[in-house]
């Protein structure tokens, strides 16, 4: 996946005298804090091609071969994983690409 | 209107007065639709002592600035858990204003650079971005308003009532394709 830089740090800010002595069911909340969020691209009838891989190559800075593999992926099948990590990275990713007039939002990887 | 032509940091174009009066108006339009949309947001006292804005949150009804002003999450489809609910409203809620200014502030630059009677436009690169989000800004509202779809025909039947509206709309597409490919060429 393109952009995949995971937020891992979180991990380490749980108190760790705690975590021995808690015993977590299967699923805890710890596993979903660390699961990444995703910022997804969705189809539009109305963006263009051309301008969809501009902005992906001026947001994130990938190369235009990724860019427009990306915008390939968004126009075909109907969505596109274009960021993931922490929640405020992806929330930020989504708030550029709203600015830039892109239908995206964010979902926790499930 | 001729295509954008760049040279070095400058990117040019003519406009004849009819284009500039189409394209000032609908900017002009849109971004009252906008500035509305911030007039009518609740300010509480909270938010007045510590300067920290919060907007709406709710998504617009009006289909065109619910286009503009995207949610967070996926709202639709097989229905949002609370959670996201209530995390939709608070990220609309945090984000909205900043994206309001965001787009007046493109809608400004075109303003301020087209001329109303048309002739030249000359923009900086960072005047030409700004131009790129206000015209698809633009065509994001009129092809919300057209019910423009993927599959949708070059030129509609003489009798449709969108018939004018969609020649205005491919203009746009022209223009906006063309400063896409100009700006690309910096890179």
């Amino acid at each position: 996946m393109v952009g995949m830089s995971v937020g891992m740090s979180v991990r380490t800010s749980l108190p760790v005298e705690q975590e021995q002595t808690q015993v977590e069911p299967a699923g805890s909340e710890f596993a979903v804090e660390d699961r990444p969020w995703q910022t997804i691209v969705w189809n539009d009838p109305v963006n263009l091609m051309s301008y969809v891989t501009y902005v992906f190559q001026k947001l994130f800075g990938y190369s235009r071969e990724q860019a427009t593999k990306l915008m390939l992926d968004v126009h075909h099948k109907g969505r596109a994983i274009v960021s993931s990590g922490s929640k405020e990275k992806v929330e930020g990713d989504v708030a550029k690409l709203h600015a830039a007039g892109l239908w995206a939002t964010m979902q926790h990887e499930s | 209107m001729i295509p954008w032509e760049r040279v070095g940091d400058t990117i040019t174009t003519k406009i004849d007065r009819r284009e500039s009066t189409v394209l000032r108006g609908l900017v002009t339009q849109i971004d009252g639709m906008l500035r509305a949309r911030l007039a009518d947001t609740p300010q509480d006292e909270l938010a007045e002592l510590t300067g920290i804005r919060t907007g709406a949150t709710t998504a617009p009804e009006d289909p065109i600035l619910s286009r503009l002003l995207p949610d967070f999450h996926r709202m639709d489809g097989d229905g949002p858990s609370q959670e996201e609910r209530d995390s939709a409203a608070a990220l609309r809620s945090l984000h909205e204003p900043e994206l309001l200014d965001h787009k007046s502030g493109v809608a400004g630059v075109v303003l301020d650079t087209c001329p109303p009677d048309g002739g030249l436009v000359k923009l900086s690169l960072e005047q030409a971005q700004a131009w790129l989000s206000a015209v698809n800004d633009v065509r994001l509202a009129l092809g919300t308003t057209l019910g423009v779809t993927d599959d949708m025909p070059d030129e509609l039947p003489e009798d449709d009532p969108r018939s004018p509206h969609l020649g205005v709309y491919q203009w746009l597409t022209w223009l906006q394709e063309h400063l896409v490919l100009a700006l690309s060429d910096a890179d």
